[in-house]
């Protein structure tokens, strides 16, 4: 039980997982504790941004897990994003009740408003938190499995792969923008009240949505690192590199990107299920191709195949966008996003993390080249 | 005949594949008895490349049998289910994973459960860490373990994919072309490991390299526009009349 362990958890993984063990409980403190005149004071209008963040570092993480070891370019993630927080959206919304607009005890207000009698069958039980949480999981769950099945059995990949994902979640779009859909149209689903019995604009519940955050981030990261440390990861890591010979070694190569796929996609509704209470709407834009592919520019800033690089990448980047899009840069904003990502694959094709890791591989290697010339002459004498 | 009559371990008969009209095998039957090593030669073009993925599941014969130890009909299985039966290929271009080391490259080989469920695992056990000893030995890569594939010299590769086709245990051995640019030295050595191999398994070895496979000493069967045009000792072969015109020269 001890050598698993010692695998999964290397110095970077300990390191990250301190740092947002830190992160969870620090920021809530700097904002619950102090009062808003302290210089440690972090004011409450962060702290929902904060955890928008973490719940990108989670898209990216679950991107970088297929995309980084089993070499499948989703550009269509941001579609089982976009389910698991339309999931939770609905039960928010069902715990409006009569304090809606038109204060119908079990209609949501859009419905009322296009004069629909009832409530459609698939949105029964989404007042229990439980059915909701569950179906956070299974429906990005089941559409990854069953979208997967049919890809990878017929052996779609590369850049045919990438254009299907992005036809699913444009399909997806088109869809939740309609109204007879039941989705609440292009106004999506807002205007929420409660979560689990807490005001979802209370201070106390958003430092409390934002450690959940970072709990799933790190939840969701050490499964990634475990999946990718086993043997599991080293045949996904084969079939990245040469589907083909893995095949003739006697590996079911389907059966183990649909595995990581679904798990990825599983790993994507959580987060978006995370991300709405905070952001306070869901809305069909959320299923945008261009989301998706802001989502795999994190990663590539931040260095495919590396976990981590994932997270510090969803970061950074969504920092400077709130940074540039804020103040006189902001109509410059999609010009500076296309040439980061331009950037990044001419002049740092590993990423952030990944270019600090070669860094620090080619100087151990060089020290030790070192240490074996320094050591022969004496072997010699 | 009747497939399960045979004593071959592998049975092909009156193969055809045709790629855009171009027929690449032409009714081409021969067959490879148990504990057998052959030896497949024939000009560029002669279906070599194509027998081999026929008989592992790449290419789908359009007409004609392949039987497996009698029973087992590839024309019906995929890669992956030929390669459980017990059929390993090494292919002409080595194929390595670059990224994983020397000492992976054999484990992830190692003949074991293949489904996904099983391979959540972390390290190796002591019994698989033995098999992949002998095997790095055999191969004469043990000081390389940690090393990633991918920097290995050309001859090294070669051996390493030979290390993994000995790691997957298989019944039969398809390799193909296995001392393309190697040294003398490589060659010499490489013969030496595929005699040691055919000691307990049977082997399919496709080469252009004479000497080589005249240092092999085993029946040689010439393919030339997909079909089979002799079959015998080196000696037999290379004396023939047709196989001189088309492959040898003059």
């Amino acid at each position: 039980m001890i050598a698993p362990l010692t695998r999964i958890l290397d110095r970077g993984a300990v390191i990250f997982l301190i740092t947002l063990g830190i992160l969870a409980v620090l920021i809530p403190l700097l904002n619950l504790a102090f009062p808003p005149t302290s210089p440690f004071y972090v004011p409450t209008y962060l702290v929902p941004l904060f955890g928008k963040y973490v719940c990108y570092a989670l898209l990216a993480l679950s991107i970088d897990l297929i995309w980084g070891y089993a070499g499948i370019l989703s550009l269509g993630h941001g579609a089982f994003f976009a389910l698991g927080g339309y999931a939770m959206g609905m039960y928010l919304m069902r715990q409006i009740g009569t304090r809606g607009v038109y204060a119908n005890p079990i209609l949501p207000d859009f419905m009322v408003f296009l004069n629909w009698p009832e409530l459609p069958i698939y949105w029964y039980g989404f007042q229990h938190f439980a059915y909701a949480a569950l179906m956070v999981l299974l429906v990005p769950g089941v559409l990854a499995f069953v979208f997967g099945w049919f890809a990878f059995r017929s052996r779609v990949t590369g850049v045919y792969l990438s254009i299907i994902t992005q036809a699913l979640t444009f399909a997806l779009l088109l869809g939740f923008f309609r109204n007879n859909f039941g989705f609440g149209g292009n106004n999506g689903l807002t205007d929420f009240k409660d979560i689990l019995g807490f005001n979802v604009q209370a201070q106390g519940t958003r430092a409390a949505l934002f450690a959940t955050s970072c709990v799933a981030l790190g939840v969701g990261f050490l499964i990634c690192r475990a999946l990718v440390t086993s043997k599991f990861g080293k045949v996904l890591v084969a079939i990245r590199d040469a589907e083909a010979r893995t095949r003739f070694l006697g590996y079911r190569a389907e059966s183990y990107k649909l595995f990581a796929f679904t798990l990825s996609a599983c790993m994507a509704g959580v987060a978006g299920a995370l991300y709405v209470p905070q952001v306070g709407i869901i809305n069909p834009s959320e299923f945008s191709p261009a989301n998706s592919i802001e989502a795999v520019i994190w990663v590539a800033v931040g260095g495919r195949g590396t976990l981590t690089g994932a997270v510090i990448g969803a970061i950074l980047v969504n920092y400077a966008k709130t940074t540039f899009t804020s103040g006189p840069l902001a109509p410059y904003w999609l010009f500076m996003l296309g040439g980061l990502f331009v950037a990044v694959t001419l002049l740092l094709p590993r990423g952030i993390v990944g270019t600090w890791r070669w860094w620090l591989e080619g100087r151990r290697a060089a020290a030790s080249l070192a240490s074996t010339k320094r050591a022969e002459p004496q072997a010699a004498e | 005949m009747e497939p399960s009559t045979t004593n071959a371990l592998l049975y092909l008969d009156g193969i055809n594949v045709s790629f855009d009209g171009f027929r690449a095998l032409n009714n081409l039957s021969f067959m490879v008895r148990s504990g057998e090593m052959r030896a497949i030669i024939g000009p560029n073009g002669a279906g070599k490349t194509t027998m081999m993925d026929v008989v592992t599941g790449k290419t789908r014969p359009d007409s004609g049998d392949v039987f497996f130890e009698g029973s087992h009909d590839l024309s019906k299985l995929d890669e992956t289910e030929i390669a459980t039966l017990g059929i390993g290929r090494k292919f002409q271009k080595p194929t390595v994973f670059d990224m994983h080391t020397v000492e992976d490259n054999v484990m992830l080989a190692l003949r074991n459960d293949r489904r996904p469920r099983a391979t959540v695992k972390w390290g190796t056990t002591a019994d698989e860490d033995r098999r992949i000893d002998r095997i790095l030995d055999t191969i004469r890569l043990a000081a390389l373990r940690d090393r990633p594939a991918g920097s290995l010299a050309h001859g090294q590769k070669q051996w390493l994919e030979i290390g993994m086709l000995l790691a997957q245990e298989p019944k039969l051995l398809l390799v193909d072309e296995p001392v393309a640019g190697m040294t003398d030295v490589e060659t010499r050595q490489t013969a030496e490991l595929l005699k040691e191999i055919n000691r307990d398994k049977t082997v399919i070895v496709v080469e252009h390299d004479m000497s080589f496979v005249r240092e092999l000493g085993v029946r040689v069967t010439c393919l030339h526009e997909g079909s089979v045009i002799a079959e015998g000792t080196i000696d037999q072969v290379s004396s023939n009349e047709r196989v001189i015109e088309v492959y040898l020269g003059r």
